[in-house]
């Protein structure tokens, strides 16, 4: 312990004297543009695994969610726009994203040591990954959903009697959120059984 | 000699099928559209374009039933709906239980009982897979003439005064 605290101090007395080789205009330019370059760096690998091609670039994902994207309207639809992978999986502002790759190590472990690296895993492990992606969505009041579609710009009058109404009483009054109702939107469901409005 | 004279015979009806058949292709185009084939009245070397697919109607209220045992046709869209032994999208607002909340119309009771008449508490496994019976709607062309008439327009025939 006392070990310890001598290292502390002697770095403390190493830090706080001022530097004897280096130039103070090496010191705070050097440190500048090395800041910017670690923090570009920086987001630039967060960016870079923010992608759908990072997401497919495992087979766990090419092969089994990926491929069921494919068949949905979050894929193709009338007027060209899609959702990849981290438009609804990642949340778009700073802190909330830097959250979720943090939790996001979890799955690194999970690719090396294989959690999901068969079809009958991922299968079997289908449902509890799905209830994540389920709660998160509750907890956050289906942020990813809104990030494009709010009740606010809905015109209830184009949509079809049934969504109309049921988008007028449950989702306006607050009563329920996208993914109360909209599970399963972009991939196959688990097995169901058990989950509320599903029994 | 004779086998080049039937040779030449041999060519002679060749050149004269090629020269008909066009001749007679545009014949079978006139007839319309065909129900015969798939394929319609398109040359068998080109494939012919694929008809639209028409738009679901989306109209919320049930069609009437033509007769009593026609299984009602579904007024709104179902793409992308999961039915599988994982998951009903049908029954997430049609089952018992969920009809209070969703105003979508209760399945049937008949479709809880099994195939020996007995009830049970939920939809019988026979019953499961809702879109063997019940399909989606859309305003199309018929594809054949149809004469159906149904039992009430007979009756209403036969009750009015003067007939027989």
């Amino acid at each position: 312990m006392s070990k310890i605290i001598s290292l502390i101090k002697g770095c403390w007395g190493t830090l706080s004297r001022p530097s004897v080789h280096l130039s103070l205009g090496f010191l705070s330019i050097g440190g500048f543009v090395a800041g910017v370059i670690f923090w570009g760096g920086f987001n630039t690998a967060l960016e870079f695994t923010n992608t759908e091609k990072f997401c497919i670039s495992c087979h766990e994902m090419r092969d089994n969610v990926y491929q069921e994207l494919r068949t949905t309207v979050h894929f193709t639809n009338q007027s060209g726009v899609r959702a990849t992978c981290p438009d609804c999986h990642v949340p778009h502002e700073w802190t909330d994203k830097i959250a979720r790759k943090m939790q996001a190590s979890k799955e690194v472990w999970g690719k090396i040591f294989g959690t999901i690296n068969t079809r009958d895993k991922f299968l079997e492990k289908r449902l509890e990954l799905a209830k994540h992606e389920w709660s998160r969505l509750k907890s956050n009041d289906s942020l990813e959903c809104r990030n494009c579609h709010s009740a606010e710009s809905m015109d209830f009058s184009l949509q079809s009697p049934r969504a109309a109404e049921a988008h007028s009483t449950f989702l306006v009054s607050g009563q329920k959120t996208c993914i109360d109702c909209h599970k399963g939107i972009a991939h196959e469901l688990p097995n169901m059984a058990g989950v509320e409005g599903w029994n | 000699m004779k086998r080049q004279k039937a040779f030449t015979l041999f060519a002679a009806v060749l050149v004269t099928g090629m020269l008909i058949t066009p001749v007679t292709a545009p014949d079978a185009q006139d007839a319309g559209p065909s129900i015969a084939t798939l394929r319609g009245a398109a040359p068998l070397d080109r494939t012919n374009s694929a008809p639209r697919i028409p738009q679901t109607e989306e109209t919320d209220r049930s069609r009437g039933r033509n007769y009593p045992e026609q299984p009602p046709t579904i007024p709104h869209k179902i793409d992308g709906y999961q039915l599988d032994k994982n998951g009903n999208q049908c029954l997430s607002c049609h089952a018992r239980t969920r009809v209070s909340e969703s105003g979508a119309p209760m399945i049937s009771v008949t479709h809880f009982m099994d195939r020996d008449g007995q009830a049970l508490a939920t939809v019988s496994p026979r019953r499961y897979f809702c879109n063997q019976c019940h399909v989606v709607q859309a305003r199309t062309p018929d594809a054949v003439p149809n004469t159906f008439v149904d039992i009430d327009s007979l009756l209403a025939v036969e009750n009015k005064p003067g007939a027989n």
